[in-house]
């Protein structure tokens, strides 16, 4: 026999519920208890960069809008830095940039959006640049385990993009742009089954 | 040491998107196949958290919404490590709980189930694990409670635990259940997971070492996430 190997197995993933809120953001749920909600302030006011506002619904396989999704979303500043020590740039990060943002919907209409800068390109893997993008997560009652995509810009150069030209069928890259509204202003549908089914990432 | 990408996720012991026994499930799972994507730095990399995000008393749930008292129910502690697949404690990582309360109904306004709100209980906690990874909070054990999906359907007793890790390709929702607990095995929730060693790791034993006495009971619950290679030749995640 050989050794054996020891590793330890991930925890298996359960959905969040409909009652996510009470934990992630109590005060959608209807009660206020923390000092102060975390994943609120992306950007700061001082984080130089593009302002821009992210809007969309998450709509199931029938087409309604997913009423109690909640989702974070996770992206560099505008000079393509994460606040995180393992990015090699990451002591030149705008001060004040988070980068982490939880997002939940108005529960009546599904409809969610936050505030945050357009984030720089980011070097990938084998020095491959990476268009300018926002990392989603996403859970909900009914999601087992969180799903993970990407957000990209219709208004950028997505062309080399070494994420974006691994989707096989060309036209699905499409369900990873988000739309440009008016000047400041993107609108991103996610689609969980279906007709345009968004790419999600096993990341 | 140059940053290297994580363990792939073993899909195998995570539940499918798709579990028709859980009904919500069935118009929420997309039908396509997931994108594998080896980590850059987008997934390496994730939010960090320290002690000025939160408070000392955001992890004890008897005493951070008491009004006029504590809360009714058994009370517990609730404690274990964060740790990754290769055994190392995750330290000062954010460990987020929420749960129904003794009675089974969640501070929700979406929750309409017959059972009282307590008016001492919130039900939602928050910490950060110290330097090995651990952590714990003090509550009291949350109740069953019915669920529309088929007619008859309780939840088993659980707290819900979010977890993030050092990178957003760890981030993780689970929930903790209790030992001993037989509508564990009834629950369509729990057996989205097919693996049945990974929903024995989900059971959180009694533990009496922990317990104290004369005060509260104790349940140890250890959270797994992933690990990452050690080693790097040519596979090279950074753009050097």
């Amino acid at each position: 026999m050989a050794q054996a190997l020891n590793y330890l197995k991930e925890t298996a993933s359960q959905t969040a519920g409909p009652y996510v809120h009470i934990g992630l953001a109590p005060g959608a749920a209807g009660f206020d208890i923390y000092r102060q909600e975390l994943g609120r302030t992306i950007a700061g006011p001082d984080v130089p960069g593009q302002r821009i506002r992210v809007e969309g619904v998450v709509l199931d396989g029938t087409g309604a809008p997913v009423r109690d999704v909640l989702l974070e979303v996770w992206q560099a500043d505008a000079a393509g830095i994460h606040p995180h020590p393992e990015d090699p740039r990451h002591a030149e990060v705008a001060p004040g940039f988070r980068g982490w943002g939880r997002v939940i919907t108005d529960f009546d209409s599904g409809l969610w959006a936050f505030d945050t800068i357009k984030p720089g390109a980011v070097m990938g893997r084998n020095r491959r640049l990476m268009a300018p993008h926002i990392s989603f997560w996403i859970v909900a009652r009914g999601i087992n385990i969180g799903l993970n995509t990407r957000m990209y810009f219709e208004d950028e150069d997505n062309s080399s993009d070494p994420v974006l030209n691994l989707v096989e069928q060309a036209h699905r890259r499409e369900t990873l742009l988000a739309r440009k509204v008016k000047p400041g202003l993107y609108r991103f549908d996610i689609r969980l089954q279906g007709d345009g089914e968004t790419v999600f990432l096993d990341i | 040491m140059k940053p290297a990408e994580f363990h792939q996720r073993d899909r195998l012991s995570q539940p499918p998107a798709l579990t028709p026994d859980y009904k919500t499930s069935v118009a929420r799972s997309p039908r396509l196949a997931l994108l594998s994507l080896q980590g850059s730095m987008s997934e390496i990399t994730g939010p960090t958290f320290g002690h000025s995000d939160i408070d000392p008393v955001d992890n004890d749930l008897i005493r951070n919404y008491a009004r006029t008292g504590d809360p009714v129910g058994e009370r517990i502690i609730v404690h274990g490590r964060v740790l990754d697949e290769n055994g190392r404690g995750v330290p000062q990582t954010l460990v987020e709980v929420w749960q129904a309360n003794a009675g089974g109904r969640y501070r929700h306004k979406k929750d309409s189930y017959l059972a009282p709100v307590d008016p001492n209980f919130g039900g939602c906690g928050r910490m950060l694990t110290d330097d090995q990874g651990y952590y714990h909070f003090r509550t009291i054990k949350p109740g069953a409670y019915p669920w529309r999906n088929w007619v008859n359907n309780w939840r088993p007793a659980h707290i819900h635990v979010s977890v993030f890790g050092t990178a957003f390709a760890q981030r993780l929702i689970t929930q903790m259940y209790f030992e001993g607990d037989p509508l564990i095995a009834k629950c369509p929730i729990v057996n989205t997971i097919p693996d049945p060693r990974a929903i024995d790791q989900l059971i959180a034993p009694l533990d009496m070492n922990a317990a104290i006495p004369l005060d509260c009971l104790a349940y140890k619950f250890d959270i797994i996430l992933r690990g990452r290679r050690s080693t790097l030749f040519e596979n090279r995640l950074e753009g050097n």
